[in-house]
């Protein structure tokens, strides 16, 4: 657990956040005693496969979630209680938060123009004129490299790529100014190529402007790549948290370690693609009372199916581990 | 592509002289015996002695210059009979296209919006009315606002605006109900299906308030699909008119359609039939317009089914 | 119902889905629920109606008893009489036949046809391909019943050339809701297989293509029959379909009618009901058939 200390710095503080969505008439868990800090200006990322719950943390944090769903635990932003926001004060708060989404030809609307897209939440939450929030858009477009902005605003979506799309929705959540920025695997639906050009703009913009990010992928590299420390989830719970560039070297998770290994490196010499055995849990298929990695773990030992591991400070990072202490320094031994 | 489509509906009602048994005089003349003047008036209107498509051609020629030919049965000029039923016809249409679009409409927004009670009544409601055809309808209102409740008059015209508006509504009624199912339904699924979108999360995760949520988000989305259904429905409406103003003995286009087929009056079918497509055609061609003006990524012409 | 490589597995596989299209339509039956089941029934006792009809009926539809016109029920006259002083009930059991015979055939017409254009256009492709669809969308441009009442000016009327009528202007719909499932069933992996083993385009079509189009045949048909009735009885209502004074539903409302202003709307109404009664079932048939469809197809 961060420090009471560290606590009071931050700007976003989740705690114990547990999350059920009702499927097929029950209530199943999609996130499990989630804890996590965002200082301000601090770039955080947030790593797991499909259904880890990443993107959940996200739309929890984002009041997104669907419809039936239970939210036990805290989510607190500057201070004060996300859940109980409503009104204006809630609208206030999603000025302040912005997220960023996965597909951008689906997150925006198709029948209304760019200018229209990027100014509605200037000119309804920030009574911002008209006038003055098309100058403002124009500008931001700018920013994120994109040429004539005019003329781009008044454009429709289906007339601009993929890639200028998302740099559409980056301006667009750049431009009620807000201090954090929830960044939903902003360049997985995009060709490599532009990928690269979306993360640099992010990276960018995001140090100009001082922002706090939660940046969330799949992809192990990318996050630390950019981020200054990360979180890796598995079966909706934190399983590490570690500073960036001590992901590889020296992980405090074996299922970070696995996480590392399986990506090849194009340096590097194997015979078979190294993939961790069995199939990613979901959150409701996790066991109650036993480590949900531990079926697939090389390092499992009796010990680890009897209770669910506490999430554990360990070397200035955390670990849900049993074993982390233990298996310090040969985890990296696991990926060649 | 619609204009294609007129075409070859004119040719379809032109050549059906060819297809009826017998002669082309004969079909003209109903099977009646004429005198050799009418007969030979006849031939040379039709250019029967010319080859076949240059009849069509006169004949599609008279026709956009407002000559259909004379009613047998009538003797009359067709296109003067047109003209003096066509506004029975249209106002019942316009009617029932505006009870339609309201109710058929408005049902299927509310039963989007507010699930629950709300919701499982226009469900039922449309279930049932979806089947009711236009003439049972008929006989249903006739019965209960007409005979046992007295609101409404039962048959005929009515003279003046607001007698016309009284005779026309169970007329427009009676047209409109099974249409207005198929409206309401479509527009329940719509609605729901633009809710869904993802779109609508990033408005809300940027705080939009729900009103103008539902406004410029879900329903204008929306309104591509419900226009196109709605536009298609009022077009259909042109041909059920006949089987109500039947019911409701209405002076309209679509009577005067089934009384001249029943005396093989084929002048008038055919100049009536002309008319009736004509205006299909045109109705299709707006909602097509309609369509390019709600959806930006579609080109004029090509409305996806 | 994927080909897999080698010959065995590819003769297996087709026989395999077309086993599955046969069961399949019970099963889909079963599957329709509570819905789908009362009205499979009441469309089965309309059926047997129809086909006995005439013979059960208790009295004579056809003769008329003025004395006994726009008579209330009474006695055995469940429905009481008509405007001729016949018998309700038995002119309703007798005209059942009329009322279904005619949907029938102006389903099995344009199911037909609107199939065969649609897989072959969906098997050749191409310049068949649009040359039928170009058409198709022409046709569109004909509503049902006015081509009926066109086909009774030219040929007279009557239930034959109304039901040729409504047969060709259904056709375009059906064809153009077919065509969709066939160009599918044409890019799965199995018509390549069979392509690949020699087999003729026209067998792969009717033994293989057609049969895996199954459900959704019989549910377009199914709802297809529910249009046709009341386009057919609209027509008859109309005076140009079934010529009175022979038994059919739509003829019976119109004949009827009179006697609603007159405060006897019993046998008008009677009619009406059979009509609607039988139309909504095929209605929530067809639908539930149709959702069956779809997921059988995914």
């Amino acid at each position: 657990m961060s420090a009471a200390g560290a606590e009071r710095d931050a700007l976003l503080s989740v705690r114990d956040l547990t999350v059920t969505l009702p499927v097929e008439g029950a209530q199943r868990a999609v996130l499990r005693d989630v804890s996590l800090d965002i200082r301000a200006g601090e770039a955080v990322g947030l790593v797991g496969e499909s259904g880890s719950g990443k993107s959940m943390t996200a739309r929890a944090i984002d009041r997104l979630l669907p419809k039936g769903a239970q939210v036990e635990g805290e989510i607190r932003f500057d201070g004060a209680d996300v859940a109980r926001l409503t009104g204006a004060a809630l609208r206030g708060y999603r000025t302040k938060v912005a997220m960023i989404f996965q597909d951008p030809r689906a997150h925006v609307n198709p029948v209304r123009r760019i200018g229209d897209f990027m100014t509605e939440s200037l000119r309804t939450n920030l009574g911002v004129p008209a006038a003055e929030a098309s100058k403002r858009a124009a500008s931001m477009l700018g920013e994120v490299g994109i040429a004539d902005g005019d003329r781009r605003l008044r454009q429709y979506p289906h007339e601009l790529s993929g890639g200028m799309l998302q740099r559409v929705m980056i301006a667009a959540a750049l431009l009620t100014g807000p201090a954090l920025l929830l960044a939903d695997e902003p360049t997985t639906a995009l060709d490599v190529t532009t990928q690269a050009e979306v993360m640099a703009i992010l990276d960018e913009l995001r140090q100009a402007h001082g922002l706090a990010m939660l940046f969330i992928t799949h992809d192990l590299d990318l996050a630390a790549a950019i981020c200054d420390r990360t979180i890796v989830m598995y079966a909706g719970q934190i399983v590490e948290e570690r500073r960036s560039e001590l992901l590889h070297s020296d992980p405090l998770h074996p299922y970070t370690a696995a996480l590392g290994g399986a990506r090849p490196d194009i340096a590097q010499k194997a015979s078979r693609l190294r993939a961790i055995p069995g199939r990613p849990l979901s959150a409701f298929e996790a066991p109650a009372a036993a480590c949900a990695f531990a079926p697939r773990c090389a390092y499992a030992q009796p010990a680890c199916t009897e209770s669910v591991p506490d999430l554990a400070a360990l070397g200035g990072g955390r670990s849900r581990c049993l074993r982390a202490a233990d298996l310090r320094g040969q985890l990296e031994a696991a990926h060649v | 592509m619609l204009l294609a489509s007129l075409l070859i509906a004119s040719f379809v009602i032109f050549g059906a002289l060819y297809l009826a048994p017998g002669n082309p005089i004969s079909a003209l003349s109903g099977g009646r015996a004429l005198p050799p003047a009418s007969l030979h008036v006849l031939e040379q209107r039709y250019h029967l002695d010319q080859p076949f498509f240059a009849q069509y051609w006169y004949w599609l020629d008279n026709a956009l210059h407002g000559n259909l030919g004379i009613s047998i049965t009538l003797q009359e000029n067709v296109s003067s009979v047109i003209a003096a039923r066509m506004w029975t016809t249209g106002a019942l249409v316009l009617y029932a296209a505006i009870i339609i679009l309201i109710a058929g409409i408005g049902s299927g927004v509310v039963a989007a919006l507010r699930p629950g009670w709300a919701d499982s009544s226009v469900l039922v409601s449309t279930a049932v009315t979806a089947a009711l055809p236009s003439f049972v309808a008929a006989i249903v209102l006739i019965l209960l606002f007409s005979v046992k409740l007295g609101w409404f008059p039962a048959l005929g015209n009515g003279t003046g605006f607001w007698s016309s508006v009284q005779h026309l509504t169970l007329p427009a009624i009676a047209l409109a109900i099974s249409s207005l199912a198929i409206v309401s339904r479509v527009t329940r699924a719509a609605v729901r299906e633009e809710a869904d979108r993802e779109h609508v999360q990033t408005a809300i995760s940027r705080g939009i308030p729900a009103r103008q949520l539902i406004r410029r988000h879900v329903l204008r989305n929306a309104a591509i699909p419900i226009a196109t259904v709605s536009g298609i429905t009022i077009a259909s409406l042109i041909a059920v008119a006949a089987v109500v103003e039947t019911a409701f003995s209405l002076n309209g286009l679509g009577a005067y359609l089934v009384q001249a087929a029943e005396s093989k009056d084929l002048a008038v079918v055919q100049g009536i039939s002309l008319v009736l497509v004509a205006a299909f055609v045109l109705i299709n061609a707006l909602v097509d317009v309609l369509y390019a003006v709600l959806d930006p990524r579609v080109a004029l012409g090509s409305r996806a089914q | 119902m994927s080909a897999a490589v080698g010959v065995p597995a590819a003769t297996a596989a087709p026989a395999a889905g077309r086993r599955a299209g046969r069961t399949g339509v019970l099963g889909l039956l079963r599957a329709t629920g509570a819905g789908g089941m009362i009205s499979a029934v009441v469309i089965a006792v309309a059926i047997v109606l129809a086909i006995i009809g005439p013979w059960i009926a208790p009295y004579n539809p056809d003769l008329p008893n003025l004395s006994l016109a726009w008579v209330g029920p009474v006695g055995g006259h469940l429905l009481g009489f008509d405007f001729e002083g016949r018998d309700v009930l038995s002119r309703l059991l007798a005209g059942a036949q009329s009322s279904m015979i005619g949907p029938l055939a102006v389903v099995v017409g344009a199911m037909v046809l609107g199939t065969l254009i649609a897989v072959v256009s969906a098997w050749r492709q191409g310049f068949t391909d649009t040359v039928a669809s170009s058409g198709l969308d022409i046709l569109f441009a004909f509503p049902g019943i006015l081509l009926a009442v066109l086909a009774a000016a030219v040929f007279g009327a009557g239930l034959t050339a109304a039901a040729v009528a409504l047969a060709i202007a259904y056709m375009p719909y059906v064809a153009r809701v077919l065509r969709g499932a066939a160009l599918r069933e044409r890019g799965r992996p199995y018509t390549a297989a069979l392509e690949v083993q020699g087999v003729s385009g026209t067998a792969i079509c009717l033994r293989h293509i057609v049969p895996n189009m199954l459900p959704l045949i019989v549910a377009q048909a199914t709802i297809l029959f529910g249009w046709a009735m009341v386009d057919l009885a609209a027509i008859s209502f109309l005076g140009l379909g079934v010529q009175p004074p022979a038994p059919n539903w739509g003829v019976m409302i119109s004949e009827n009618q009179p006697g609603i202003l007159q405060g006897y709307p019993l046998p008008a109404l009677a009619a009406g009901v059979c009509i609607v009664g039988v139309v909504i079932a095929f209605n929530i048939l067809g639908e539930r058939l149709f959702e069956q469809a779809q997921a059988v197809r995914r």
